[in-house]
């Protein structure tokens, strides 16, 4: 069995990939899924440690995670379809309607 | 005195507050039923009430006959202030001396209201206000109340309050007519003028009650001062004599003022404006006699302050002389007696102020006598003229005056002239009156200014020879009088028509005619029982030791003569000049002729008596107009320049505008608007500083939140190393 650090390596990169995706992609679909992949590198985090452990409390989480991120993309597609409907754009720079 | 020790003494002591009480009961009928009364009835009760006075005043003399030893009599006793250290008390005191004031107020009073009856009667038609009649009586009897509280009072401060009533009716009567007279208000200016002067002697009086209480009151028993004239004269001799000097000068100022005396004497020919009974009344016969009775009153506090006593003595002297120059030269009936009244006061003056304190009082009496009798009988003329003229205007003489002329003056004796034939009873009461005055044997005067110059010659030759002067003018303006009154032709036409008054003006003057006679008798000189009737008054006080009366001197037949023989060649004299010479100087032609032979005898001087020695003019000068110029500065320069201009305006409105605007201005607007605007201008800088965070770019949100995450993981993590 590969040792923990192996995983938690994985999700940090993972984290790291989705973070930076984040902050630098401007499409709004691509931000999207590094927001998936941040949640998901936890999710490995989770998973990783819970069987290091041996405890099912990890494993619970993840599903909770998994539920809230179902229903978070639900949302947001939602959001990016309607956002592209009136803006032709998904682009996230040219949303700034919230600018104080 | 409660009313059963009055009672046990036996006579009439305790009806005493009835001599006030009646005439003020007459005054309330007359203010409140008088309108409804009619003419009569206002007249009646306004005579009862003083005449009832005159009755209990009888009874009370009656009463004082029955103790031949003398008896002073404080009745009442009325609470009126009460403190610890002063007890005033409104209690009536009855003695010789305030008895014989009673009887002289009531007894000349009550013939004067029926004087009075008549003459008001065509007074108020003559000038038009039927109405004002019951007014006059309303005064009268007033009058009378209050003179009878100043002679019964018992204490200073009672005294002053009667005092200062006769003064307040002297007023109101004066300017009766106030509409009328120079310009409209030559009245009621000389009801001023008459008030204002007795308000400078009335200021003496107050000070010298101030310092009997200020130097009196810890020398008192129990330390409860009472202003009783017992009191003070038996606790006068215990402190410094400058303190009497002062207290009795100050009382002298008082004097001045209502007897008209120099310097204060200027009022009392200006109150000629009253109606004639009111100067026959007031101003001739009581009022006026009002400081004569008060130095009488003090003449135990006087008697230990010779200096005082000289400078009365000196101002009554000087006045006699100086005001019976001034009456020589008088056209107005009224003035030349007004003068007289002067004269003869300082006669009484002088008298009190030698010592001589039965003299001065039976002067007094007499003066009341025949002066009221020489007024009324003016009166007399005064209307007799003013019928003349109204017959003139009935009958559309040719003569009558044109509409430009002047108003003839009935007042004027150059309007006058052989009045004799028309006014006979009225001529034979006015020549006893001036025989009287003039000091012929054996009229009333005679008796009372002789024994005032006997006394005068015996206690203080230089008073004796300004009198002795004094008698020989008063018999040369009287005689001057007369003449150009009743005797020669009538000048103008109204005295040409003249009448006689009624039966009840005339009445009056024949009583008191009969008075000028035989009024001597009542100190005659064997006899002398009026020096006995007021000896126990002015011996009662201190013991008889320090009364200040001096021994009765004794009937000098010298000054007796000298002053016959001055007076007789005086009359000669004025019917020298009158008559004779005014008859030669009709004569010359129209344009030489004088109104007065003594005019060309005498050149300025005579215009300068005339003129009354410009006093009122010097006075005016020398303190009315600086009055005016004090009045006048602090009221346009000091009160509205300085105090409201500068004061007012700039320090006090300005200083408050000033902090006002700084308060709103510098303070408000600068300090706490300052603060309030500072915190919003900084919340609205921090604000718009703020919003530029807020780019609304979800990225920047995102790296906020990354790099916060990233702090407090930081921090978390480098807490547990």
């Amino acid at each position: 069995m590969l040792p923990v650090n192996y995983y938690l390596a994985l999700a940090i990169v993972l984290f790291v990939i989705g973070a930076l995706g984040v902050l630098v992609r401007r499409n709004a679909i691509i931000v999207f899924m590094s927001v998936e992949l941040m949640l998901n590198a936890a999710n490995l985090a989770f998973v990783a440690f819970a069987r290091f452990w041996q405890s099912l409390n990890g494993q619970i989480f993840v599903f909770f995670i998994m539920t809230v991120s179902a229903a978070e993309v639900a949302i947001g597609l939602a959001l990016i379809v309607t956002i592209f409907r009136t803006k032709d754009s998904i682009d996230v720079d040219q949303i700034n309607t919230l600018k104080g | 005195m409660s009313l059963s020790d009055a009672m046990n003494l036996g006579g009439f002591f305790y009806l005493v507050p009835l001599v006030v009480i009646f005439p003020l009961v007459g005054m309330l009928i007359n203010i409140f039923f008088g309108g409804r009364m009619g003419e009569k009835g206002v007249a009646l009760v306004g005579c009862l009430g003083s005449g009832l006075s005159f009755v209990v005043s009888v009874l009370l003399g009656i009463s004082l006959l029955g103790h031949p030893d003398g008896i002073t009599i404080s009745y009442a006793n009325w609470n009126w202030i009460n403190s610890d250290t002063l007890h005033l008390r409104w209690a009536f005191l009855v003695d010789t001396l305030s008895v014989t004031m009673m009887l002289v107020v009531s007894g000349v009073g009550t013939l004067i209201h029926i004087y009075a009856v008549g003459y008001m009667h065509n007074d108020v038609r003559l000038n038009n206000d039927p109405g004002r009649y019951r007014r006059f009586f309303v005064y009268f009897n007033l009058f009378i109340a209050e003179m009878m509280v100043l002679v019964s009072a018992n204490n200073y401060m009672m005294l002053f309050i009667g005092w200062e009533g006769v003064g307040l009716c002297s007023y109101l009567l004066i300017s009766f007519w106030y509409e009328k007279g120079k310009n409209g208000i030559g009245n009621a200016l000389a009801g001023n003028k008459a008030f204002i002067t007795n308000r400078i002697g009335d200021f003496g009086f107050l000070i010298a009650a101030f310092l009997m209480y200020r130097y009196l009151q810890p020398l008192a028993t129990n330390g409860v001062f009472t202003y009783d004239f017992s009191q003070v004269a038996s606790l006068a001799s215990q402190v410094p004599q400058s303190i009497i000097l002062a207290i009795t000068l100050f009382l002298l100022l008082g004097v001045t003022g209502k007897s008209a005396q120099i310097p204060l004497y200027v009022w009392l020919p200006d109150a000629m404006a009253g109606p004639t009974p009111v100067s026959a009344l007031i101003h001739a016969a009581t009022m006026v006699t009002a400081g004569v009775y008060l130095v009488a009153r003090s003449h135990a506090i006087y008697a230990i302050a010779p200096i005082a006593q000289n400078w009365v003595a000196i101002a009554g002297g000087v006045s006699a002389l100086f005001a019976a120059t001034i009456a020589v030269a008088q056209f107005d009936i009224k003035k030349v007696l007004a003068y007289s009244t002067i004269s003869q006061l300082g006669y009484m003056v002088a008298a009190v102020g030698m010592g001589a304190f039965v003299a001065g009082i039976f002067h007094l009496v007499m003066h009341a006598f025949f002066k009221a009798l020489l007024f009324l009988s003016a009166g007399s003329v005064i209307q007799g003229i003013e019928r003349g003229e109204e017959q003139l205007e009935h009958v559309g003489n040719p003569h009558k005056r044109g509409k430009h002329e002047a108003p003839l003056d009935p007042q004027d004796m150059r309007n006058m002239g052989g009045l004799r034939h028309k006014m006979k009873t009225t001529f034979w009461v006015y020549l006893i009156a001036a025989l009287a005055i003039s000091g012929i044997i054996p009229f009333a005067g005679f008796w009372s200014k002789d024994e005032i110059l006997a006394e005068a010659n015996h206690l203080n030759p230089a008073i004796f020879w300004l009198l002795l002067i004094a008698a020989f003018l008063t018999a040369f303006y009287m005689g001057r009088q007369i003449i150009m009154v009743f005797f020669g032709t009538s000048r103008t036409e109204a005295a040409a028509h003249a009448t006689e008054s009624k039966a009840i003006v005339t009445a009056p003057l024949i009583i008191l005619a009969v008075l000028s006679i035989i009024g001597g008798a009542l100190n005659f000189p064997p006899i002398n029982s009026l020096t006995n009737w007021l000896g126990h008054t002015f011996q009662a006080v201190a013991g008889g030791a320090a009364s200040g009366e001096a021994a009765p001197v004794p009937f000098n037949f010298i000054v007796a003569a000298a002053s016959t023989v001055i007076a007789v060649g005086a009359l000669v004299l004025a019917w020298y000049l009158y008559d004779r010479r005014t008859r030669e100087m009709q004569r010359l032609p129209l344009g030489q002729r004088a109104d007065d032979p003594l005019r060309p005898a005498l050149g300025p001087a005579f215009t300068l008596l005339e003129n009354k020695y410009w006093i009122d003019e010097l006075y005016g000068y020398i303190i009315i107009k600086p009055y005016q110029w004090l009045a006048n500065f602090l009221g346009e320069t000091f009160e509205t320049k300085i105090w409201h201009d500068f004061i007012h305006d700039i320090v006090l409105v300005g200083g408050f505008h000033l902090q006002t605007r700084f308060l709103s201005g510098a303070f408000d607007l600068g300090f706490i608007d300052g603060i309030t605007n500072f915190l919003g201008d900084g919340f609205k800088e921090l604000g718009a500083q703020l919003r530029k965070i807020e780019t609304g770019f979800v990225r920047n949100y995102a790296l906020a939140i990354f790099i916060g995450v990233i702090i407090v993981i930081g921090y978390i993590l480098l807490r547990a190393i």
